[in-house]
């Protein structure tokens, strides 16, 4: 932190730059977590290969979402088990 | 065997244009062979900004139709004997030219000249993927604002996704007493958010428009401007050499203020 940064921070106020970064960051969120259906369909893909290592799935009804919220983004991944593997 | 490179940024009014002149300037004046080709057809510029805007007889559309070979519509620069200049078409669109055309052309040029630098159209759309087909190498130019810096990301993204890995960057247009101020992003925010090698920062400069009025680049002018100095330096950097970056600005953090209070650093 320089001092000019701390004595905004003393003063409560915000250098515009720092605003800009901020914003610059959150659409970038939003920017690179917009995907196309074809992508998403390949991580769900691949998902379910890794999972199903261990479990059996229900691929018919395993919906993979990904959620943007302000700042994150979450991938979400609702998986139906039909039968789990004995481990080996 | 020569290296392509586009020189490109997703957002219009970066300064592709003038930097693709201005580096190809700087490289013939260290005896390159170079060829700018103006990739925006349509809204051909990089004519006016190196000053020929009166010697174009033949276009890119032109020799990519077979209408005249690719040597007759090189235009030779009034000063530098190494650089030649492909202007776009003006009566076109850009879908005159194809990615297959662009790479064909870029692969035969290569053979003879040592540089090839390619002014890529503002946007993403069928001019970016003519513009970026032929190229082995890239250059992103963004300006330290929110619009520029979010296109030159997605730009990274569409590179990376056409194979086209490890672009670098140049920072345009960067106001030191602003920075100071807090009121422009710095380099270390742009280069944190974008995650890539900058190669160069140009600080903004009335003698860049000035040189443009005039029709030649601001970094022929040797003993002058902070800008065409950044230009050389940026230049020998794409030959491959190490040249440390112009301080811009003083970095002013409490560590450094302190250091110098106790006679730590100089």
């Amino acid at each position: 932190m320089n001092l000019r940064a701390l004595l905004n921070a003393l003063a409560g106020k915000q250098d515009s730059k720092d605003i800009a970064k901020e914003r610059l960051r959150l659409v970038l969120v939003h920017d690179r977590t917009s995907v196309s259906p074809e992508f998403m369909e390949q991580i769900k893909e691949e998902i379910i290969k890794v999972i199903s290592k261990y479990m059996e799935i229900d691929t018919a009804n395993t919906v993979i979402n990904l959620h943007k919220t302000e700042g994150t983004a979450v991938l979400e991944a609702n998986l139906a088990i039909k039968a789990i593997r004995r481990p080996g | 065997m020569g290296a392509v490179i586009v020189i490109t940024s997703g957002k219009g009014g970066v300064g592709k244009t003038t930097t693709t002149a201005n580096l190809g300037v700087g490289l013939a004046m260290l005896g390159e062979k170079v060829v700018l080709i103006d990739a925006d057809i349509g809204l051909r510029n990089l004519d006016v900004v190196m000053g020929l805007e009166n010697r174009i007889v033949y276009d890119l559309v032109d020799v990519v139709e077979g209408n005249c070979r690719p040597k007759q519509a090189l235009i030779r620069d009034k000063r530098y004997d190494t650089l030649f200049l492909l202007p776009a078409a003006q009566t076109r669109d850009k879908n005159a030219v194809t990615p297959e055309q662009m790479k064909k052309l870029c692969a035969e040029l290569k053979e003879e000249y040592d540089y090839i630098l390619v002014d890529c159209p503002a946007g993403i759309e069928q001019g970016f993927r003519n513009a970026i087909a032929g190229a082995e190498r890239a250059l992103i130019v963004t300006t330290p604002e929110v619009s520029a810096v979010r296109d030159a990301d997605r730009i990274i993204g569409l590179l990376e996704a056409a194979d086209l890995c490890d672009p670098k960057l140049i920072i345009n247009r960067l106001r030191p007493d602003m920075v100071k101020r807090g009121d422009m992003m710095d380099i270390e925010d742009i280069l944190e958010i974008l995650a890539i090698d900058l190669i160069g920062v140009i600080p903004d400069d009335e003698k860049i428009i000035i040189s443009t009025n005039r029709g030649e680049p601001v970094v022929a002018n040797e003993n002058g401007s902070l800008s065409g100095q950044a230009y050389r330096n940026i230049v020998r950097r794409v030959r491959g050499e190490s040249v440390p970056f112009l301080q811009l600005y003083k970095n002013s953090s409490i560590f450094s203020r302190l250091k110098k209070i106790m006679g730590l650093s100089g």
